[in-house]
């Protein structure tokens, strides 16, 4: 186990903007991406 | 006159759109079913296996996004051109609905390897940002892709937008090996590849593991990704075919 709490987790040893930064944009990306194909094929389907 | 032997796979089979259509249905959600499993895994890996870097602290955990984003980046580029090619070629209509498909999710990669790249480099170089060949380079892709989505977009014939928007796909097939080789070719800011076919892999083992698990991960993700973009495609562009309007009719 490399974290002793979950403030030390998110912490990230000092570089947690940078690390959830970089997670956090990645997660946004993919999610907006599920959104907006789901919202394009229900669309295709019902014309 | 008959000499051309019949392949054993029948593969123009699957350009005819109710068969892709009808192939992609299965595929798409096991795609996203295996990136989801293998996501999960690599991230537990990443983050609770994988131990602290000695140099670089935490921060060289962005790596476990970074390398598959680009290498997803390029490689997704390769397939679009492919298929770009194979429309113009063959004027096979699934083709273009495949490169078109994967276009902005190609994008969405490149995007993502340069951002996190920037909030790695941040750290680890002192800046967020260098006009080094690599990352000009991946920038250069990133707007390949924007064009190609730009240029099918502002084309209305739909015939013509495929040809057009594939030809530019395929001229900016020749910005991969500069991508690819950059870090070799030039001295960059940028480190060499970790990763060759040739070497020994320059990082540690449980780390190689976990990085290679989100490759896996994220190159799944993008299949479902451009495959379920690819099915909407076809319906739209098929809409007036009895196919489309019996699904439709069905209620799904």
């Amino acid at each position: 186990m490399n974290w002793e709490s979950w403030d030390a987790f998110w912490r990230m040893g000092g570089y947690g903007g940078y690390v959830w930064g970089a997670y956090g944009v990645f997660a946004l990306a993919i999610l907006v991406e599920i959104i907006s194909l789901r919202a394009r094929s229900r669309a295709a389907r019902r014309r | 006159m008959n000499a051309i032997p019949r392949p054993a796979i029948h593969w123009f089979h699957f350009s005819s759109p109710p068969e892709f259509f009808r192939l992609t249905g299965i595929l798409a959600p096991i795609a996203f079913s295996v990136a989801a499993v293998l996501g999960a895994i690599g991230l537990y890996l990443a983050f609770f296996v994988v131990p602290t870097d000695a140099v670089q602290g935490d921060a060289y955990r962005i790596i476990f996004i970074h390398v598959p984003t680009a290498w997803m980046a390029m490689f997704i580029y390769a397939v679009m051109a492919f298929w770009a090619g194979m429309g113009v070629v063959f004027n096979t209509r699934m083709s273009a609905v495949m490169a078109l498909g994967l276009a902005p999710t190609g994008a969405s990669m490149a995007f993502l390897s340069l951002w996190t790249g920037a909030l790695w480099g941040r750290p680890s170089w002192g800046t967020y940002w260098d006009w080094d060949i690599r990352m000009t380079s991946t920038l250069i892709l990133l707007f390949l892709y924007l064009g190609f989505i730009a240029l099918h977009g502002a084309i209305d014939d739909i015939r013509r937008a495929d040809r057009a928007a594939g030809i530019l796909a395929l001229v900016g097939v020749v910005n991969l090996p500069i991508i690819y080789f950059s870090v070799i070719w030039w001295n960059s800011l940028h480190q060499g590849p970790s990763i060759t076919a040739t070497k020994a892999p320059t990082i540690a083992t449980p780390m190689l593991v976990a990085m290679l698990v989100m490759v896996f991960a994220v190159w799944l993700y993008c299949i479902g990704a451009a495959l379920t973009r690819a099915r909407a495609l076809v319906l739209e562009r098929e809409r007036e075919a009895e196919w489309v309007r019996d699904l439709a009719g069905s209620a799904r």
